[in-house]
């Protein structure tokens, strides 16, 4: 199948065909990864511009890695010490970069939304590295190929995404990538960060709400946790953290009501000991450091199929 | 010139639609202090195109309209316009700050047709309370935007299955209707003439149905757009609220940001079903220009508003054609019915003339308006404003403008 996208904004819109080809990508690039020398030349001559105008050190690095291994030219707007800070408009930031002569901008905004406000206004492809509490795409295209590689096929699975739902666009773009494969996904949380129209039954394609963690856990085929913001509880969402990491918290406990060897996995930064034990977080059922390694080879895929000239196939 | 006898005959030649001249009872004309987005002159021949003769301005500009020389200074712009009539609403409360009553009296005086401190809820209960009871000497009505500003808080859109899947922060429809239940209960309370500005709920107005089943003097408006558009346009749809499917657009387009946010079909179809058993009185553009600084942005940071003059009468054409409603009883929601909440008698040759079958295109150009902040922008629209008279005289004339 030839690649039809220009951008990555979300993956709300793609197919299971979309998605596969993605994931069968990410596996060639795996490969890349596990050579001697990590790097290949499908990337030589183009620019990826990585425009960050909200704090990340890990994606951002994730996908610096991956186009370094690709061979692009790598550029960095980041928030601190860039116009951004200084009051510029977005729209000022775009006309800069495409005036920089990008062939890919990955971005990341606090403005959920935003990667389609700059993809209408560039000729570069716009991947977007997380906007708002919208979308994170390379993560929920990066769970769901570690989940493919634990579980097998993931056709019928019932995976578990607990935690502050609301604000997280990890769950969509979670939600977005395994519904398509097949999968069911069971969400928990406090009803406080969950939207209100997914607790009225009105939840997305493929997922069912369950207040209650212990029924949602029993008998599923992996989690994944999502960090909570301690600032949830001064929006008053939350009485205390100490109670939910008591009623949401990944214990020991609690990730035994899956099936054996189901995996947990959590995109990172962890609060140990809130949304996830520090034994489960470092025990045998722990994929999240093989999420941190999935995730440059997604991010190489997804550059490469936007940007790689076909010749040079990894 | 023609006068409005070679008007009607005209009209009747070519099939248009004839009608008093439209009474729109809220619009921002953001003069003075936001000339950029629009002015008085511009707004006001903005709604001629739109087939209103007759607009109401709202006082939230910088300064606020809170003070008799204000008053008198958006009169004397309005009259030099020589396009629509421009009738002032003056500001609830001083600096439409919310904390200390206008000087009502004064300010009715010397011309405020209502007071409203609209895009600013009066949330100080008492303070309401007091502004209503002291308007009744004025003999003004007070124009209320009732939404609870604690819970929408940062919300940018109507909280429903799109805000949650755009991950987007919600204006739940409960914002309004216990706003609007307290504004109920306060009018009871207090008496004076409570007009409640765009209602956009379905539970806002079984609300207002049933405080008006109870015998109480309130009166309300709805907006074309909420007759019309769903919370999917935010979502990039670009199907009325009657239709399936359709073109897509880009999602978060921020001409779609709008307060009260657009809504659900459900909710339109009630406000439909308001405006046709006579519990909404009026149907009103809140007309809200911007510049496009102020849209050429996140959505999140977007100023609210859509540029509403020009698009009204296609709008509600469309909902008429789908058979959610009747045109008779939207000529009177935007004839007698604004006028009785305004307690005036129809202007007598005001006449607004009407192609129901013109197709064009509402591009930028073709707007008159300096706010091209609509969401219809590029689309074909079906209906449109021929010609306006205010007071006898021709103050507009599409062909004439056409012709030029």
């Amino acid at each position: 199948m030839t690649w039809q996208r220009r951008h990555v904004l979300a993956t709300d819109d793609w197919s299971r065909a979309e998605i596969e080809q993605v994931l069968d990508q990410t596996g060639a690039m795996v490969e890349v990864l596990g050579r001697p020398i990590r790097r290949t030349p499908a990337l030589r001559g183009r620019t990826v511009i990585l425009f960050f105008a909200e704090a990340s050190t890990r994606t951002r690095v994730s996908f610096e890695l991956a186009a370094k291994a690709l061979s692009a030219d790598v550029t960095n707007i980041t928030a601190s010490g860039s116009s951004v800070e200084k009051g510029e408009t977005l729209r000022d930031t775009v006309r800069t970069l495409t005036a920089l002569g990008g062939d890919v901008i990955v971005m990341r905004h606090a403005a959920s939304g935003a990667p389609y406000f700059v993809a209408e206004r560039t000729d570069a492809a716009v991947i977007n590295a997380g906007d708002g509490w919208h979308a994170h795409p390379t993560q929920g295209l990066l769970d769901a190929y570690t989940l493919r590689g634990a579980l097998g096929d993931l056709d019928g699975r019932r995976i578990v995404i607990v935690g502050d739902i609301t604000h997280s666009r990890v769950a969509r773009s979670d939600i977005d990538a395994l519904v398509p494969l097949g999968a069911t996904v069971t969400l928990s949380g406090p009803p406080t960060l969950v939207p209100s129209a997914w607790r009225c039954g009105m939840t997305p394609r493929g997922t069912t709400y369950e207040p209650d963690l212990d029924r949602a856990l029993d008998g599923a085929d992996g989690v994944i946790a999502l960090r909570l913001q301690k600032e949830r509880q001064h929006a008053g969402l939350l009485p205390s953290i100490r109670e939910y990491a008591k009623t949401w918290g990944l214990s020991e406990e609690r990730v035994k009501r899956m099936r054996p060897e189901a995996p947990v996995l959590h995109p990172g930064p962890m609060n140990e000991g809130v949304e996830i034990a520090a034994s489960v977080a470092h025990g045998a059922r722990s994929l999240i450091e093989t999420q941190v390694t999935n995730g440059v080879a997604v991010r190489m895929a997804l550059l490469y199929l936007l940007a790689g000239t076909p010749e040079q196939v990894a | 010139m023609s006068g409005l006898a070679d008007l009607e005959r005209d009209a009747a030649q070519h099939g248009w639609l004839v009608s008093p001249g439209f009474i729109d009872l809220h619009a921002h004309l953001r003069e003075p202090g936001f000339e950029e987005s629009e002015t008085i002159a511009t707004g006001a021949r903005a709604a001629l195109a739109g087939g209103f003769t007759t607009i109401c301005a709202m006082p939230n500009t910088e300064p606020a309209i809170d003070s008799p020389g204000l008053v008198a200074e958006v009169i004397a712009r309005g009259a030099a316009a020589r396009a629509a009539r421009v009738l002032p609403i003056a500001a609830i409360t001083r600096g439409r700050l919310g904390k200390e009553l206008a000087d009502l009296v004064e300010l009715a005086a010397a011309g405020a047709v209502a007071f409203s401190d609209d895009g600013a809820p009066v949330s100080d209960g008492q303070l309401f309370r007091n502004a209503l009871e002291y308007a009744r000497a004025s003999g003004r009505p007070i124009f209320e935007h009732s939404q609870d500003l604690a819970l929408t808080a940062d919300g940018v859109m109507h909280e429903g299955v799109v805000s949650a899947r755009l991950g987007l922060p919600g204006m739940a429809a409960a914002a309004e209707e216990t706003a609007i239940a307290r504004d109920l209960s306060l009018a009871r309370l207090a008496g004076g003439r409570l007009h409640l500005s765009h209602v956009s709920t379905a539970g806002g107005v079984e609300l207002v149905r049933r405080a008006k089943s109870d015998g109480l003097a309130i009166t309300a408006e709805v907006t074309p757009h909420h007759l019309a558009l769903t919370d999917e346009w935010v979502a990039g749809s670009r199907a009325f609220a009657w239709e399936d499917g359709g073109d897509r657009a880009t999602p978060y387009e921020t001409s779609t940001k709008v307060n009260p946010p657009l809504r659900t079909a459900s909710d339109v179809r009630a406000c439909w079903a308001g405006l046709m058993d006579g519990t909404i009185d009026a149907i009103a553009t809140d007309h809200a220009p911007h510049a496009s600084t102020r849209k050429d942005v996140e959505f999140q940071e977007a100023a609210f508003g859509i540029s509403g003059f020009e698009t009204a009468v296609p709008l509600l054409l469309a909902g008429v054609a789908a058979g959610w409603g009747t045109w008779d009883r939207v000529v009177e929601a935007l004839t007698t019915g604004p006028a009785r909440v305004l307690g005036i008698t129809l202007p007598e040759n005001d006449r607004v003339v009407i192609d129901p079958n013109a197709a064009w295109t509402c591009d930028a150009a073709a707007l008159v308006s300096l706010g091209k902040n609509t969401p219809l922008l590029g689309r074909a629209l079906i209906g449109r404003v021929v010609a306006c008279a205010v007071d006898g005289e021709l103050r507009f004339d599409l062909t004439r403008i056409a012709a030029s």
